[in-house]
Protein backbone atom coordinates (compact mmCIF):
# COMPACT_ATOMS: atom_id res chain seq x y z
CA UNK A 1 0.00 0.00 0.00
CA UNK A 2 2.57 2.34 0.90
CA UNK A 3 4.85 2.53 -2.15
CA UNK A 4 2.62 2.84 -4.91
CA UNK A 5 2.16 -1.02 -6.25
CA UNK A 6 1.15 -3.58 -4.26
CA UNK A 7 3.36 -6.37 -3.68
CA UNK A 8 1.15 -9.43 -4.44
CA UNK A 9 1.61 -12.83 -2.71
CA UNK A 10 3.20 -13.34 0.71
CA UNK A 11 6.25 -10.97 2.07
CA UNK A 12 7.90 -12.66 5.24
CA UNK A 13 10.10 -10.16 6.93
CA UNK A 14 12.69 -11.00 9.87
CA UNK A 15 9.87 -13.07 11.64
CA UNK A 16 10.88 -14.28 15.00
CA UNK A 17 9.20 -15.91 17.25
CA UNK A 18 10.12 -17.18 20.59
CA UNK A 19 7.51 -19.11 23.03
CA UNK A 20 10.26 -18.86 25.95
CA UNK A 21 11.96 -15.50 25.53
CA UNK A 22 15.40 -15.74 24.91
CA UNK A 23 14.99 -19.15 22.88
CA UNK A 24 13.72 -18.68 19.01
CA UNK A 25 12.18 -20.95 17.82
CA UNK A 26 12.20 -19.38 14.11
CA UNK A 27 15.49 -16.99 13.91
CA UNK A 28 14.55 -14.01 11.92
CA UNK A 29 12.79 -15.71 8.36
CA UNK A 30 12.55 -13.87 5.17
CA UNK A 31 10.86 -15.29 2.37
CA UNK A 32 8.61 -13.76 -0.08
CA UNK A 33 5.94 -16.41 -2.15
CA UNK A 34 4.50 -15.49 -5.58
CA UNK A 35 0.42 -14.75 -5.99
CA UNK A 36 0.97 -18.88 -7.11
CA UNK A 37 2.39 -21.83 -7.04
CA UNK A 38 3.04 -24.73 -4.92
CA UNK A 39 6.08 -24.21 -2.64
CA UNK A 40 6.77 -27.06 -0.15
CA UNK A 41 8.67 -26.26 3.43
CA UNK A 42 11.05 -29.70 4.77
CA UNK A 43 12.79 -29.99 7.98
CA UNK A 44 13.19 -32.15 10.74
CA UNK A 45 10.63 -32.13 13.62
CA UNK A 46 10.84 -28.85 16.05
CA UNK A 47 12.46 -27.20 13.53
CA UNK A 48 9.69 -24.70 13.63
CA UNK A 49 7.92 -25.03 9.95
CA UNK A 50 4.35 -25.61 12.18
CA UNK A 51 5.15 -22.41 14.00
CA UNK A 52 5.65 -20.97 10.44
CA UNK A 53 2.72 -21.94 8.96
CA UNK A 54 0.61 -20.86 12.65
CA UNK A 55 2.19 -17.43 12.53
CA UNK A 56 1.25 -16.71 8.78
CA UNK A 57 -2.81 -16.58 10.13
CA UNK A 58 -1.88 -15.92 13.77
CA UNK A 59 -2.47 -18.82 15.42
CA UNK A 60 0.65 -18.23 16.84
CA UNK A 61 1.46 -14.85 17.43
CA UNK A 62 4.79 -13.55 15.94
CA UNK A 63 7.43 -12.26 18.65
CA UNK A 64 8.67 -9.76 15.76
CA UNK A 65 8.60 -9.60 12.23
CA UNK A 66 6.42 -8.36 9.21
CA UNK A 67 4.13 -11.01 7.27
CA UNK A 68 2.38 -9.17 4.48
CA UNK A 69 -0.49 -10.78 2.72
CA UNK A 70 -1.02 -8.95 -0.81
CA UNK A 71 0.45 -6.28 0.64
CA UNK A 72 -1.41 -5.89 4.32
CA UNK A 73 0.49 -6.26 7.40
CA UNK A 74 -1.08 -9.32 9.23
CA UNK A 75 1.21 -9.05 12.37
CA UNK A 76 -0.38 -6.09 14.19
CA UNK A 77 -3.96 -7.01 13.54
CA UNK A 78 -6.32 -7.66 16.83
CA UNK A 79 -9.50 -8.89 16.56
CA UNK A 80 -12.30 -8.12 14.18
CA UNK A 81 -9.36 -7.28 11.42
CA UNK A 82 -7.85 -9.99 12.82
CA UNK A 83 -10.38 -12.56 11.88
CA UNK A 84 -10.99 -10.74 8.91
CA UNK A 85 -7.53 -11.26 7.36
CA UNK A 86 -7.77 -14.85 8.62
CA UNK A 87 -11.00 -15.21 6.48
CA UNK A 88 -8.41 -14.71 3.46
CA UNK A 89 -6.14 -17.33 4.31
CA UNK A 90 -7.42 -21.80 4.42
CA UNK A 91 -5.86 -23.89 6.59
CA UNK A 92 -5.83 -27.88 5.84
CA UNK A 93 -4.17 -29.75 9.01
CA UNK A 94 -1.87 -32.55 9.91
CA UNK A 95 -4.69 -34.40 11.98
CA UNK A 96 -7.70 -33.28 9.92
CA UNK A 97 -9.28 -31.15 12.81
CA UNK A 98 -12.73 -32.06 11.89
CA UNK A 99 -15.42 -31.55 14.33
CA UNK A 100 -16.26 -35.32 14.65
CA UNK A 101 -19.66 -35.07 15.78
CA UNK A 102 -21.07 -32.75 13.01
CA UNK A 103 -21.73 -34.17 9.49
CA UNK A 104 -19.93 -33.71 6.60
CA UNK A 105 -21.41 -30.95 5.33
CA UNK A 106 -21.20 -29.28 8.06
CA UNK A 107 -17.82 -29.09 8.85
CA UNK A 108 -17.54 -27.78 5.29
CA UNK A 109 -19.52 -24.97 5.66
CA UNK A 110 -17.84 -24.14 9.17
CA UNK A 111 -15.52 -22.61 6.52
CA UNK A 112 -17.64 -19.96 6.00
CA UNK A 113 -18.15 -19.18 9.70
CA UNK A 114 -16.31 -15.83 9.29
CA UNK A 115 -19.29 -14.39 6.82
CA UNK A 116 -22.42 -15.84 9.12
CA UNK A 117 -24.00 -14.21 12.09
CA UNK A 118 -24.15 -16.14 15.05
CA UNK A 119 -27.81 -16.79 14.80
CA UNK A 120 -27.67 -18.15 11.46
CA UNK A 121 -24.61 -20.67 12.07
CA UNK A 122 -26.80 -21.62 15.36
CA UNK A 123 -29.77 -22.43 13.02
CA UNK A 124 -27.64 -23.82 10.69
CA UNK A 125 -29.31 -20.95 8.27
CA UNK A 126 -26.17 -20.53 5.54
CA UNK A 127 -26.62 -18.76 2.55
CA UNK A 128 -27.92 -21.17 -0.79
CA UNK A 129 -24.86 -20.58 -2.18
CA UNK A 130 -22.58 -21.24 0.11
CA UNK A 131 -24.83 -24.32 0.06
CA UNK A 132 -24.05 -24.66 -3.49
CA UNK A 133 -20.82 -24.36 -3.15
CA UNK A 134 -20.34 -26.85 -0.45
CA UNK A 135 -21.58 -29.46 -2.65
CA UNK A 136 -20.01 -28.06 -5.47
CA UNK A 137 -16.72 -28.69 -3.65
CA UNK A 138 -17.40 -31.99 -1.97
CA UNK A 139 -18.10 -33.22 -5.51
CA UNK A 140 -14.08 -31.74 -5.74
CA UNK A 141 -12.83 -33.58 -3.57
CA UNK A 142 -14.23 -36.73 -4.59
CA UNK A 143 -17.05 -37.15 -1.60
CA UNK A 144 -20.39 -36.47 -3.58
CA UNK A 145 -22.36 -38.83 -1.75
CA UNK A 146 -21.16 -38.32 1.85
CA UNK A 147 -23.00 -34.54 3.24
CA UNK A 148 -24.95 -36.22 5.63
CA UNK A 149 -22.82 -38.19 7.00
CA UNK A 150 -20.98 -37.61 10.52
CA UNK A 151 -17.20 -36.65 10.49
CA UNK A 152 -16.33 -39.75 12.39
CA UNK A 153 -17.46 -42.52 10.11
CA UNK A 154 -14.84 -41.14 7.59
CA UNK A 155 -11.48 -43.20 6.64
CA UNK A 156 -8.71 -40.50 7.14
CA UNK A 157 -8.27 -40.28 3.32
CA UNK A 158 -11.57 -38.64 3.08
CA UNK A 159 -11.36 -36.68 6.37
CA UNK A 160 -8.45 -34.80 4.97
CA UNK A 161 -10.87 -33.93 1.77
CA UNK A 162 -13.32 -32.83 3.84
CA UNK A 163 -10.65 -30.39 5.54
CA UNK A 164 -9.89 -28.92 1.99
CA UNK A 165 -13.35 -28.56 1.23
CA UNK A 166 -13.77 -26.38 4.00
CA UNK A 167 -10.68 -24.50 3.76
CA UNK A 168 -11.37 -23.95 0.55
CA UNK A 169 -14.94 -22.95 1.60
CA UNK A 170 -13.26 -19.49 2.46
CA UNK A 171 -12.75 -19.13 -0.81
CA UNK A 172 -8.76 -18.29 0.37
CA UNK A 173 -5.81 -15.87 -1.16
CA UNK A 174 -3.47 -18.27 0.48
CA UNK A 175 -4.08 -21.88 1.20
CA UNK A 176 -1.34 -23.54 3.75
CA UNK A 177 -0.94 -27.03 4.83
CA UNK A 178 0.55 -28.12 7.66
CA UNK A 179 2.26 -31.80 7.19
CA UNK A 180 -1.12 -32.69 5.74
CA UNK A 181 -0.65 -36.34 4.70
CA UNK A 182 1.90 -37.49 8.01
CA UNK A 183 -1.13 -39.43 9.31
CA UNK A 184 -2.26 -41.18 5.96
CA UNK A 185 -0.85 -44.41 4.03
CA UNK A 186 1.41 -43.45 1.10
CA UNK A 187 -1.01 -43.91 -1.66
CA UNK A 188 -3.53 -41.75 -0.29
CA UNK A 189 -0.55 -39.25 0.66
CA UNK A 190 -0.02 -38.82 -3.08
CA UNK A 191 -4.18 -38.74 -3.95
CA UNK A 192 -4.22 -35.83 -1.41
CA UNK A 193 -1.62 -34.13 -2.20
CA UNK A 194 -2.78 -34.59 -5.81
CA UNK A 195 -5.96 -33.02 -5.15
CA UNK A 196 -4.48 -30.23 -3.43
CA UNK A 197 -1.99 -28.87 -5.19
CA UNK A 198 -4.54 -29.25 -8.53
CA UNK A 199 -7.34 -27.61 -6.32
CA UNK A 200 -4.74 -24.73 -5.16
CA UNK A 201 -3.88 -24.31 -9.18
CA UNK A 202 -7.01 -24.19 -10.60
CA UNK A 203 -7.96 -21.55 -7.86
CA UNK A 204 -5.07 -19.56 -8.57
CA UNK A 205 -4.12 -19.26 -5.12
CA UNK A 206 -0.54 -19.74 -3.88
CA UNK A 207 0.05 -23.11 -1.58
CA UNK A 208 2.13 -23.63 1.18
CA UNK A 209 2.30 -27.30 2.82
CA UNK A 210 4.74 -28.14 5.30
CA UNK A 211 5.94 -31.96 4.55
CA UNK A 212 7.93 -34.37 5.90
CA UNK A 213 7.90 -36.60 3.27
CA UNK A 214 11.07 -35.43 0.91
CA UNK A 215 9.80 -37.33 -2.28
CA UNK A 216 6.59 -35.79 -2.17
CA UNK A 217 7.89 -32.47 -1.93
CA UNK A 218 9.81 -33.03 -5.11
CA UNK A 219 6.63 -34.10 -6.92
CA UNK A 220 4.32 -31.54 -6.36
CA UNK A 221 6.73 -28.23 -4.89
CA UNK A 222 7.81 -25.85 -7.46
CA UNK A 223 9.85 -24.41 -5.00
CA UNK A 224 11.45 -26.40 -2.06
CA UNK A 225 12.34 -24.58 1.46
CA UNK A 226 14.57 -26.07 3.49
CA UNK A 227 14.51 -25.38 7.33
CA UNK A 228 17.21 -26.14 10.02
CA UNK A 229 17.20 -24.70 13.52
CA UNK A 230 14.50 -22.13 13.30
CA UNK A 231 16.57 -20.54 9.52
CA UNK A 232 15.95 -21.39 6.14
CA UNK A 233 18.98 -23.21 4.92
CA UNK A 234 17.76 -23.81 1.57
CA UNK A 235 15.49 -22.39 -1.45
CA UNK A 236 15.09 -23.31 -4.88
CA UNK A 237 13.57 -25.24 -7.07
CA UNK A 238 13.80 -29.44 -6.33
CA UNK A 239 15.66 -30.31 -9.42
CA UNK A 240 18.38 -28.53 -6.86
CA UNK A 241 17.80 -29.85 -4.01
CA UNK A 242 21.14 -32.32 -3.21
CA UNK A 243 22.12 -34.66 -0.95
CA UNK A 244 24.54 -32.00 0.57
CA UNK A 245 21.23 -30.06 0.83
CA UNK A 246 19.49 -32.78 2.69
CA UNK A 247 22.92 -33.28 5.01
CA UNK A 248 22.48 -29.64 6.07
CA UNK A 249 18.95 -30.03 6.91
CA UNK A 250 18.27 -33.17 8.69
CA UNK A 251 22.04 -33.63 9.70
CA UNK A 252 23.78 -37.02 9.17
CA UNK A 253 24.25 -38.71 6.09
CA UNK A 254 23.37 -43.02 7.32
CA UNK A 255 19.78 -42.54 6.18
CA UNK A 256 20.50 -40.95 2.60
CA UNK B 1 28.47 -58.17 44.07
CA UNK B 2 26.17 -55.53 44.94
CA UNK B 3 24.02 -56.12 42.02
CA UNK B 4 22.82 -59.46 43.37
CA UNK B 5 21.96 -57.78 46.93
CA UNK B 6 19.44 -55.69 45.62
CA UNK B 7 16.11 -55.83 47.33
CA UNK B 8 12.60 -54.23 46.55
CA UNK B 9 10.53 -53.44 49.16
CA UNK B 10 6.83 -51.85 47.79
CA UNK B 11 7.40 -49.04 50.85
CA UNK B 12 9.97 -47.17 52.46
CA UNK B 13 10.24 -47.67 56.15
CA UNK B 14 8.73 -43.76 56.17
CA UNK B 15 5.80 -44.46 53.94
CA UNK B 16 5.22 -47.54 56.22
CA UNK B 17 4.79 -45.45 59.20
CA UNK B 18 2.94 -42.87 57.49
CA UNK B 19 0.57 -45.74 56.65
CA UNK B 20 0.41 -47.30 59.85
CA UNK B 21 0.15 -43.86 61.23
CA UNK B 22 -3.30 -42.97 58.79
CA UNK B 23 -4.81 -46.44 59.95
CA UNK B 24 -4.60 -45.15 63.36
CA UNK B 25 -6.28 -41.79 63.14
CA UNK B 26 -9.17 -43.03 60.93
CA UNK B 27 -9.78 -45.62 64.19
CA UNK B 28 -9.66 -42.72 66.29
CA UNK B 29 -11.73 -40.72 64.84
CA UNK B 30 -13.97 -43.63 64.76
CA UNK B 31 -14.25 -44.24 67.65
CA UNK B 32 -14.62 -40.53 68.66
CA UNK B 33 -17.94 -40.57 66.19
CA UNK B 34 -19.50 -43.50 67.82
CA UNK B 35 -19.27 -41.81 71.25
CA UNK B 36 -20.34 -38.55 69.89
CA UNK B 37 -23.60 -39.92 68.21
CA UNK B 38 -24.71 -40.94 71.58
CA UNK B 39 -26.65 -44.26 71.26
CA UNK B 40 -28.86 -45.10 73.73
CA UNK B 41 -28.57 -48.50 74.53
CA UNK B 42 -32.45 -49.30 75.37
CA UNK B 43 -33.18 -47.73 72.47
CA UNK B 44 -30.79 -49.44 70.28
CA UNK B 45 -32.65 -52.69 71.99
CA UNK B 46 -35.83 -52.29 71.37
CA UNK B 47 -34.95 -50.84 67.68
CA UNK B 48 -36.77 -54.30 66.08
CA UNK B 49 -39.48 -53.62 67.85
CA UNK B 50 -40.41 -50.50 67.18
CA UNK B 51 -39.44 -50.66 63.86
CA UNK B 52 -42.25 -53.81 63.34
CA UNK B 53 -44.88 -51.47 65.31
CA UNK B 54 -44.41 -48.50 62.77
CA UNK B 55 -44.51 -51.27 59.62
CA UNK B 56 -47.73 -52.73 61.36
CA UNK B 57 -49.02 -49.28 61.39
CA UNK B 58 -48.25 -48.21 57.73
CA UNK B 59 -49.78 -51.57 56.60
CA UNK B 60 -52.04 -51.58 54.70
CA UNK B 61 -51.75 -47.95 52.92
CA UNK B 62 -54.08 -45.91 52.67
CA UNK B 63 -54.45 -45.75 49.31
CA UNK B 64 -57.41 -44.00 48.94
CA UNK B 65 -55.61 -41.07 50.63
CA UNK B 66 -53.93 -40.51 46.57
CA UNK B 67 -56.24 -39.10 44.82
CA UNK B 68 -56.27 -35.98 44.89
CA UNK B 69 -53.69 -34.68 47.64
CA UNK B 70 -50.75 -36.89 47.08
CA UNK B 71 -51.54 -36.84 43.26
CA UNK B 72 -50.70 -33.42 43.06
CA UNK B 73 -48.39 -32.81 45.52
CA UNK B 74 -46.51 -34.96 43.64
CA UNK B 75 -46.99 -33.66 40.35
CA UNK B 76 -46.01 -30.24 42.19
CA UNK B 77 -43.11 -31.96 42.66
CA UNK B 78 -42.04 -33.34 39.37
CA UNK B 79 -42.75 -29.51 38.17
CA UNK B 80 -40.35 -28.44 40.85
CA UNK B 81 -37.39 -31.05 39.60
CA UNK B 82 -37.98 -30.25 35.96
CA UNK B 83 -38.32 -26.47 36.75
CA UNK B 84 -35.21 -25.90 39.14
CA UNK B 85 -32.96 -28.38 36.58
CA UNK B 86 -34.09 -26.52 33.11
CA UNK B 87 -33.35 -22.90 35.53
CA UNK B 88 -29.89 -24.13 36.91
CA UNK B 89 -28.91 -24.18 32.71
CA UNK B 90 -29.58 -20.23 32.55
CA UNK B 91 -26.72 -19.75 35.38
CA UNK B 92 -24.53 -23.33 34.99
CA UNK B 93 -23.80 -22.84 31.47
CA UNK B 94 -22.33 -19.72 31.34
CA UNK B 95 -20.54 -20.21 34.20
CA UNK B 96 -19.06 -23.49 33.13
CA UNK B 97 -17.77 -21.70 29.85
CA UNK B 98 -16.15 -19.02 32.18
CA UNK B 99 -14.60 -21.93 34.53
CA UNK B 100 -12.83 -24.14 31.61
CA UNK B 101 -9.13 -22.61 31.12
CA UNK B 102 -8.91 -24.10 27.56
CA UNK B 103 -12.86 -21.49 26.77
CA UNK B 104 -12.02 -18.85 28.96
CA UNK B 105 -8.39 -17.38 29.27
CA UNK B 106 -8.61 -15.34 32.02
CA UNK B 107 -7.42 -16.96 34.96
CA UNK B 108 -9.21 -14.44 37.57
CA UNK B 109 -12.68 -15.31 35.83
CA UNK B 110 -11.82 -19.22 35.86
CA UNK B 111 -11.48 -18.44 39.60
CA UNK B 112 -14.20 -16.43 40.22
CA UNK B 113 -16.22 -19.10 38.18
CA UNK B 114 -14.92 -21.94 40.14
CA UNK B 115 -16.14 -19.86 43.46
CA UNK B 116 -19.55 -20.07 42.79
CA UNK B 117 -19.51 -22.99 41.35
CA UNK B 118 -18.61 -24.40 44.45
CA UNK B 119 -20.71 -22.17 46.79
CA UNK B 120 -23.71 -23.35 45.33
CA UNK B 121 -22.40 -27.27 45.45
CA UNK B 122 -21.42 -26.30 48.95
CA UNK B 123 -24.82 -25.75 50.10
CA UNK B 124 -27.75 -28.51 50.45
CA UNK B 125 -30.56 -28.03 48.75
CA UNK B 126 -32.81 -27.97 52.31
CA UNK B 127 -30.42 -24.67 52.86
CA UNK B 128 -31.08 -23.02 49.80
CA UNK B 129 -34.83 -24.12 50.45
CA UNK B 130 -34.60 -22.53 53.71
CA UNK B 131 -33.61 -19.53 52.27
CA UNK B 132 -35.84 -19.31 49.38
CA UNK B 133 -38.64 -19.59 51.85
CA UNK B 134 -37.83 -16.34 53.84
CA UNK B 135 -38.04 -14.85 50.79
CA UNK B 136 -40.58 -16.17 48.21
CA UNK B 137 -42.59 -17.29 51.10
CA UNK B 138 -43.83 -21.21 51.70
CA UNK B 139 -44.40 -22.87 48.17
CA UNK B 140 -43.28 -24.43 44.76
CA UNK B 141 -41.63 -21.10 44.12
CA UNK B 142 -39.02 -21.26 46.76
CA UNK B 143 -38.73 -25.14 45.64
CA UNK B 144 -37.88 -24.68 42.42
CA UNK B 145 -35.15 -22.05 43.24
CA UNK B 146 -33.56 -23.97 45.91
CA UNK B 147 -33.46 -26.98 43.33
CA UNK B 148 -32.30 -24.62 40.23
CA UNK B 149 -29.30 -22.82 42.80
CA UNK B 150 -28.04 -26.63 44.12
CA UNK B 151 -28.24 -27.73 40.48
CA UNK B 152 -25.87 -25.14 39.27
CA UNK B 153 -22.45 -26.17 40.96
CA UNK B 154 -23.56 -30.08 40.07
CA UNK B 155 -24.13 -29.36 36.08
CA UNK B 156 -21.58 -26.13 36.11
CA UNK B 157 -18.90 -27.87 37.73
CA UNK B 158 -19.14 -30.96 35.23
CA UNK B 159 -19.68 -29.44 31.92
CA UNK B 160 -16.56 -27.39 32.80
CA UNK B 161 -14.61 -30.55 33.06
CA UNK B 162 -16.44 -31.70 29.69
CA UNK B 163 -15.01 -28.55 27.89
CA UNK B 164 -11.33 -28.82 29.54
CA UNK B 165 -11.14 -32.35 27.94
CA UNK B 166 -11.94 -31.45 24.61
CA UNK B 167 -9.90 -31.89 21.63
CA UNK B 168 -8.33 -28.31 20.41
CA UNK B 169 -7.61 -29.10 17.38
CA UNK B 170 -11.35 -28.56 15.82
CA UNK B 171 -11.25 -25.09 17.49
CA UNK B 172 -7.91 -24.04 16.37
CA UNK B 173 -9.22 -24.99 12.99
CA UNK B 174 -12.36 -22.99 13.20
CA UNK B 175 -10.39 -20.03 14.79
CA UNK B 176 -8.03 -19.96 11.21
CA UNK B 177 -11.23 -19.61 9.35
CA UNK B 178 -12.06 -16.17 10.68
CA UNK B 179 -14.54 -17.66 13.19
CA UNK B 180 -15.33 -15.32 16.20
CA UNK B 181 -14.95 -17.25 19.92
CA UNK B 182 -18.99 -17.24 19.99
CA UNK B 183 -18.61 -19.24 16.72
CA UNK B 184 -15.97 -21.56 17.68
CA UNK B 185 -17.96 -22.71 20.76
CA UNK B 186 -20.79 -22.92 18.73
CA UNK B 187 -19.53 -25.44 16.55
CA UNK B 188 -16.34 -26.45 17.42
CA UNK B 189 -16.99 -27.09 21.70
CA UNK B 190 -20.61 -27.16 21.75
CA UNK B 191 -20.39 -30.53 19.34
CA UNK B 192 -17.81 -31.96 21.26
CA UNK B 193 -19.70 -32.01 25.11
CA UNK B 194 -22.80 -32.02 23.89
CA UNK B 195 -23.30 -35.85 25.07
CA UNK B 196 -21.51 -35.04 28.33
CA UNK B 197 -23.83 -32.10 28.67
CA UNK B 198 -27.10 -34.17 28.41
CA UNK B 199 -25.79 -36.73 30.36
CA UNK B 200 -25.23 -34.60 32.92
CA UNK B 201 -27.91 -32.72 32.66
CA UNK B 202 -30.77 -36.06 32.74
CA UNK B 203 -28.52 -37.11 36.00
CA UNK B 204 -29.17 -33.98 37.38
CA UNK B 205 -33.27 -34.28 36.98
CA UNK B 206 -33.15 -37.94 38.13
CA UNK B 207 -31.90 -36.71 41.68
CA UNK B 208 -33.73 -33.49 41.67
CA UNK B 209 -36.79 -35.14 41.83
CA UNK B 210 -35.14 -37.20 44.56
CA UNK B 211 -34.48 -33.94 45.86
CA UNK B 212 -37.61 -32.35 45.60
CA UNK B 213 -39.39 -34.77 47.67
CA UNK B 214 -38.07 -34.01 50.97
CA UNK B 215 -37.93 -29.59 50.20
CA UNK B 216 -41.50 -29.66 51.44
CA UNK B 217 -40.39 -30.74 55.07
CA UNK B 218 -39.71 -26.83 55.22
CA UNK B 219 -42.16 -25.93 53.18
CA UNK B 220 -40.92 -25.56 49.89
CA UNK B 221 -43.65 -27.14 48.21
CA UNK B 222 -44.26 -30.45 47.04
CA UNK B 223 -44.64 -34.13 47.91
CA UNK B 224 -42.71 -33.26 50.96
CA UNK B 225 -45.64 -30.80 52.54
CA UNK B 226 -48.16 -34.28 52.54
CA UNK B 227 -45.90 -36.59 53.80
CA UNK B 228 -44.83 -34.16 56.55
CA UNK B 229 -48.12 -33.25 57.37
CA UNK B 230 -49.00 -37.14 57.06
CA UNK B 231 -46.16 -37.95 59.70
CA UNK B 232 -46.88 -34.71 62.42
CA UNK B 233 -50.49 -36.33 62.52
CA UNK B 234 -49.33 -39.95 63.09
CA UNK B 235 -51.43 -41.25 60.04
CA UNK B 236 -48.65 -44.04 59.34
CA UNK B 237 -50.79 -45.76 55.90
CA UNK B 238 -50.84 -42.60 54.40
CA UNK B 239 -47.61 -42.35 55.20
CA UNK B 240 -46.92 -45.34 53.51
CA UNK B 241 -48.97 -44.67 50.83
CA UNK B 242 -46.69 -41.28 49.76
CA UNK B 243 -43.33 -43.20 50.19
CA UNK B 244 -44.72 -45.70 47.32
CA UNK B 245 -45.93 -42.79 45.45
CA UNK B 246 -42.32 -41.17 45.87
CA UNK B 247 -40.51 -44.56 45.15
CA UNK B 248 -42.46 -45.31 41.75
CA UNK B 249 -41.72 -41.99 40.66
CA UNK B 250 -38.24 -42.32 41.29
CA UNK B 251 -38.07 -45.78 40.06
CA UNK B 252 -40.18 -44.46 36.86
CA UNK B 253 -37.59 -41.48 36.35
CA UNK B 254 -34.55 -43.70 36.49
CA UNK B 255 -36.12 -45.65 33.45
CA UNK B 256 -36.79 -42.90 31.82
CA UNK B 257 -33.36 -41.06 32.08
CA UNK B 258 -31.71 -44.65 30.91
CA UNK B 259 -33.87 -44.74 28.26
CA UNK B 260 -32.93 -41.24 26.74
CA UNK B 261 -29.35 -41.29 27.63
CA UNK B 262 -29.02 -44.04 25.37
CA UNK B 263 -30.55 -42.43 22.85
CA UNK B 264 -28.93 -39.35 22.97
CA UNK B 265 -24.95 -40.18 23.45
Amino acid sequence: MTNGAVMQGLVIRNLVKEYVPGTPVLRGINLTIAAQGITAIIGPSGTGKSTLLRCINQLVEPTQGEIRLNGEDLVPLKGRALRLARRRIGMVFQEYNLVERLSVMENVLSGRLGYVSFWRAWLRRYAEEDIARAFELLEAVGLPEQATRRADALSGGQRQRVGIARALMQRPELLLADEPTSSLDPRTAIEIMELMTGLATSARIPLVVNIHNVDLARRFAQRVIGMAGGEIVFDGPPEKLEASHLRQIYGGEDWL
Amino acid sequence: MNALMREWQRYTPAERFGRWAAYFIIVLALVWAVRGIEIIPEFLTDAPEQMLDLLARMWPPDLGHYHPAVHQALIETLHIASLGTLFSFIFAVPLALMAARNICPYAGLNALAQLLLVTSRSVNSLVWALIFVAIFGPGAAAGTFAIAFRSIGFVGKLLAEALEEISPGPLEALRATGATNSHVILKGAWPQVAPAFWGVALFRWDINIRESAVLGLVGAGGIGVVLDDAINFFQWDRVATILLAILVIVILAEIIVTKLRARLI
